[in-house]
């Protein structure tokens, strides 16, 4: 009973996330939500890497839902943290749905290419934009919750609160999406996808179906992110952005939805040890990590925990 | 089982992260700059040897009056050293864990616009005090004013205009003009910041091309050749680090300061590095009056004397940027514990932050705009001569330009000053 | 007419150095199927090797000619040792596994080659302007242009000639053709794939490297010459189709004159030229201009 299993640990998760929300040290809240926020984004991608599609520019949807939130609050003046980040979804996965159509042709490295092109259009958008600020992005105010305004080290515990529900709330939707006959589909179109066709299912339609899904989890991650960081910039949509995703992902395995929470807080805490402890060659640390993962763990860091279950 | 083992992990990273006890006999000053990436040899390197001696000095008490005694604040200052390179998200991410987690009791840092940016609303959250030293955006203040942030340099907004005023007094039939800076926040700024001020001091000039390479791009081929054959009377640049450097050596190698004279707000950086390259007749800023404008005073000759030790170079503007940055901190500081007689909060250190005027190598820093909070100070612009029989460049024909010349009045937001021709100016 | 001529020289000094940089990234994925993000560690190790070894061979006052020598050594020693050893020790641990594995592989050798470039030669900048001083300038109308940039496009033409003759007129290049095309089936008819493969990656370093070294003279070598780099060289790999010489000839020509169009007439453009032309040739290209051609499998 793999499926109870999984959803069960996400339960308890909860349980603990909600906890800690209220007892963590204040200094592990921000860092929390944020791994967080990057956790969501992971577990949309984990969604499209399941059919190997690997996208280098899921940066764009992140950015964008960034920049949605921002704009969101500085502009229409809306604050509530669950509405701005609900929105940051629905538009990123209309973003994602509108693009999918180009997208759902292309396969491999040309998938890949193109979301980076796309993403690093909208860099340059944004770039370019100065009202906006330009590289150096502006500034998101503090949110409400549900129309309360509360003291700035209270809302953090609650954006943290807010981003245990909603990255374990994705993390389940998935896990039932990827045990459904679409979501399995994603594995057959990995090993042969013109067997799958030869089935008589549409193999565009699928990848269309994942990559608006992926979208609007990036979009809310992305949301969550502008909220708890408190600035964007284009940065988050700039290639460089996408790779770290597609780095963390790796890092966790797309095994489980599980994966990507534990690939985004390993991968947090490797780059801020790294810059502590070694300031002048951390990202040569990071490096280093991810080769041991590659090369010895085939599965990401959720093989280690695979493997001890069947211990 | 799975529950535990992730935990177990997670647990231990944590710990091992939740070293540094607080330590309150000393004073832990976190120091934020370039490391690694691009901006580490321009600007991050020199700004932290320049922390390390002046911070050595400081705990020793071995600085000329009126710095002399020991410490901050009466505290020893322990440096506590971080990289800015990453994205943005991690650089404020760095600084909760700085002020959070490792315990500082004040930061000084920060050369990028946008992390200053982003630093800056966190570190209201926080309520911890930190010192900008380097970064040039305007926007910090003026878009909402801070207590707890201070910037001991001038913005960027001065470089320009004084830049505008000098270009137009060492042309006076300039009819038109050309720049090449940056795709980023700074160039762009940069460039518009210069063009408001053409605008207002010469209305009619025309801009004959404007160009933007990406940061880092290293070649300009196309860019020169559209320079060259713009025939702009001045040609307007913003550029730092290697692609200043590899501007230099390819526009000079296609003779663009034949046809145009160059302009480096920021070029005093490689002044020294490309003695030999460096056109004669290039026009050349420091973001300030540092290196060689600096005035001689007691405190620049001892900051040039120990830098060169250390460097085995002369210090540039970012490391003079430093030292503004800690010689302020040390100087609020003192002041407030001489007002308190014991050693000062930080509520009174602010206080006494607010307003300030102290004394850095080489010039006076007045913290005189927002609220006391930003810093203005005199600036100077020189025109580049080499002298093959020394080897060495010097920049001759500097103009200075008092602070009321070149940075808006108090309360006046730098865009609207600019755009509303610079009134009240004071420039005798 | 000189706003024309301007332009086309420029895109194809552009051009010139887009197709060495772009060139051997090409053959890796070709035949390895590895898509090399470590590519701009080659250039960036490429570029300061030749400031240093130039930067020595003046120091000794040998003859000037020699620095060009220089370049050659400094592109063949960094490619051939860091391509060995990329090889042998971390890439050969990943064969036959997903494409995009190979990508991270090469992107974390990327992050630790990056910090050891910095680690060796320290965050400070080099130059090595004496090959390009060496050969002078000339004039083109109104344009004063240096002769090292002509010099860059026979540089670019030798090597993609090189590349052509190699490829269909040698064994090993058959060779290779047989591996890009089928590697089951060439390995299936006695080649060696993995002894092709350490040479292959070690040609693609060189021509990394090469492209490093002859920009070294033009530009102040620092660090992150390596960054951007790397999307410039996928942007033009993919506009080709990977794995085509011929492709990466043809897209660097593209990527080179449409970057020229932007910077003389509408310089604002200049940060979207190349994903704009990435993105439009994909759109009726799904593969690039010159995929070659894979087989089928069922």
């Amino acid at each position: 009973m793999h499926s109870d299993r999984t959803l069960l640990a996400l339960a308890v998760l909860a349980v603990i996330g909600l906890a800690a929300a209220w007892l963590a040290p204040s200094w592990t809240v921000s860092f929390a939500t944020l791994a967080l926020a990057k956790s969501i984004v992971i577990i949309g991608l984990i969604v499209l890497m399941r059919a190997a599609l690997v996208p280098f520019g899921q940066a764009l949807f992140y950015g964008a839902g960034a920049y949605t939130t921002a704009l969101l609050v500085r502009i229409a003046g809306i604050q509530d943290a669950l509405l701005l980040v609900s929105l940051s979804l629905l538009v990123c996965g209309l973003l994602a749905f509108a693009l999918g159509f180009i997208m759902s042709r292309y396969r491999e490295i040309f998938f890949a290419m193109l979301s980076l092109s796309f993403s690093m259009i909208l860099y340059g958008v944004l770039v370019k934009n100065a009202e906006l600020g330009g590289t150096d992005g502006f500034t998101v105010t503090t949110p409400t919750f549900f129309g309360n305004k509360v003291d700035v080290a209270t809302a953090r515990r609650l954006l943290f609160a807010l981003a245990v529900l909603l990255s374990l709330g994705s993390a389940a939707l998935i896990h039932i999406f990827l045990r459904s006959p679409m979501g399995a589909l994603a594995e057959a179109i990995r090993d042969n996808e013109i067997r799958v066709e030869y089935l008589g299912t549409s193999v565009r339609r699928a990848i269309h179906i994942k990559f608006t899904l992926a979208g609007a989890l990036a979009g809310l991650g992305g949301g969550l992110a502008a909220l708890s960081v408190g600035h964007v910039s284009p940065e988050m949509t700039y290639w460089t952005t996408s790779g770290e995703l597609v780095f963390t992902a790796i890092l966790g395995g797309t095994g489980s939805v599980l994966a990507p929470l534990l690939g985004a807080f390993v991968f947090e805490s490797v780059a801020t040890l790294a810059i502590q402890y070694a300031p002048h060659f951390w990202q040569m640390m990071i490096g280093v990590v991810l080769l041991v993962v590659i090369l010895f763990l085939a599965g990401g860091l959720w093989s280690l925990v695979q493997r001890k279950k069947t211990v | 089982m799975r529950i535990t083992f992730r935990h177990a992990l997670l647990a231990g990273a944590l710990c091992a992260m939740a070293g540094g006890a607080l330590a309150q006999e000393t004073m832990r000053v976190g120091i934020v700059t370039f490391i690694t990436g691009p901006g580490a040899g321009p600007f991050g390197i020199p700004a932290r040897d320049a922390a390390q001696i002046i911070i050595e000095a400081i705990n020793a008490g071995s600085l000329p009056a009126p710095y002399n005694s020991k410490g901050i604040g009466g505290a020893q200052v322990e440096m506590i050293l971080v990289d800015e390179a990453g994205p943005a998200t991690q650089v404020v991410q760095e600084y909760r864990n700085l002020v959070e987690r490792r315990n500082v009791d004040a930061v000084v840092g920060y050369v990028s616009s946008g992390n200053c940016l982003g630093v800056a609303p966190v570190a209201e959250e926080l309520k911890k005090l930190t010192v900008f030293f380097d970064c040039g955006t305007p926007r910090i203040f003026e878009e909402s004013p801070k207590q707890f942030v201070f910037r001991t340099a001038a913005h960027a907004v001065m470089d320009n205009v004084a830049a505008a005023r000098y270009i137009l007094q060492r042309t006076p039939n300039l009819k038109s003009y050309a720049g090449i800076n940056q795709n980023y926040a700074w160039g762009q700024d940069s460039w518009r910041d210069f063009t408001l001020a053409m605008q207002a001091l010469r209305p009619g000039s025309k801009v004959t091309t404007e160009q933007w390479p990406k940061l880092m791009a290293g070649q300009f081929n196309s860019e020169i050749s559209a320079l060259l054959l713009s025939n702009a009377d001045v040609v307007h640049t913003s550029l730092w680090g290697g692609d200043l450097e590899s501007f230099i050596v390819q526009a000079s190698g296609r003779q663009l300061e034949k046809k145009s004279k160059v302009l480096h707000t920021a070029g005093e950086q490689i002044m020294f590095r490309m003695a030999d390259k460096i056109p004669n007749g290039t026009i050349m800023g420091a973001r300030g009056p540092y290196g060689v404008f600096a005035r001689d005073n007691e405190l620049n000759r001892w900051f040039q004397v120990q830098y060169r030790a250390k460097a085995g170079v002369p210090p540039i503007y970012a490391a003079y940027h430093m030292a503004n940055g800690l010689f302020g901190l040390k100087a609020a500081a003192d002041k407030a514990m001489k007002a308190a007689g014991k050693r000062p909060t930080q509520d009174q250190i602010i206080k006494a932050f607010e307003g300030l005027e102290f004394e850095a190598p080489g010039l006076t820093v007045r913290m005189a705009l927002s609220k006391g909070h930003q810093a203005v100070t005199e600036t100077a612009i020189g025109t580049y001569q080499y002298d093959p029989a020394t080897k060495t460049g010097k920049l001759v024909d500097v103009v200075r330009y008092p602070a009321e010349c070149v940075n808006p009045p108090d309360g006046v937001d730098s865009i609207s000053w600019l755009k509303g021709g610079m009134k009240g100016a004071k420039c005798q | 007419m000189q706003l024309a001529a301007t332009i086309i020289l420029d895109g194809f000094v552009y051009a010139a150095w887009l197709f060495i940089v772009a060139v051997g990234l090409t053959l890796v994925f070709g035949v390895m199927k590895i898509l090399n993000v470590a590519h701009g560690q080659f250039y960036s190790i490429g570029a300061y090797a030749t400031a240093s070894l130039v930067g020595l061979w003046f120091a000794q006052g040998l003859a000037p000619v020699g620095a060009y020598l220089m370049m050659v050594v400094a592109a063949l020693l960094s490619g051939l040792i860091v391509g060995f050893v990329l090889e042998r020790f971390i890439l050969r641990y990943i064969y036959g596994r997903d494409e995009v594995v190979g990508a991270l592989a090469t992107y974390a050798v990327f992050l630790i080659l990056e910090d050891a470039v910095r680690l060796s030669w320290g965050t400070g900048a080099f130059l090595a302007p004496q090959p390009r001083e060496l050969l002078g300038i000339s004039s083109l109308g109104e344009l004063t242009i240096s002769n090292y940039d002509l010099f860059l496009i026979a540089v670019a033409i030798v090597v993609g000639l090189l590349f052509w003759w190699g490829l269909n007129r040698t064994r090993l290049g058959r060779l290779l053709r047989a591996v890009i095309h089928d590697r089951e089936m060439a390995q299936a008819f006695g080649v060696n794939v993995n002894k092709m493969f350490t040479i292959t990656f070690i040609i693609g370093g060189i021509l990394g490297a090469l492209g490093g070294a002859l920009t070294a003279p033009v530009i102040s070598v620092s660090p992150g010459i390596g960054v951007e780099v790397i999307v410039l060289a996928f942007a033009v790999v993919v506009i080709g189709g990977m794995g085509s010489v011929g492709g990466a000839l043809i897209g660097a020509l593209i990527v080179g004159v449409a970057r020229a169009m932007a910077v003389h007439l509408a310089p604002n453009l200049e940060l979207f030229v190349i994903y704009a032309v990435m993105a439009a040739v994909l759109a009726f290209r799904p593969f690039g201009l010159f995929a070659p051609a894979g087989a089928r499998k069922i």
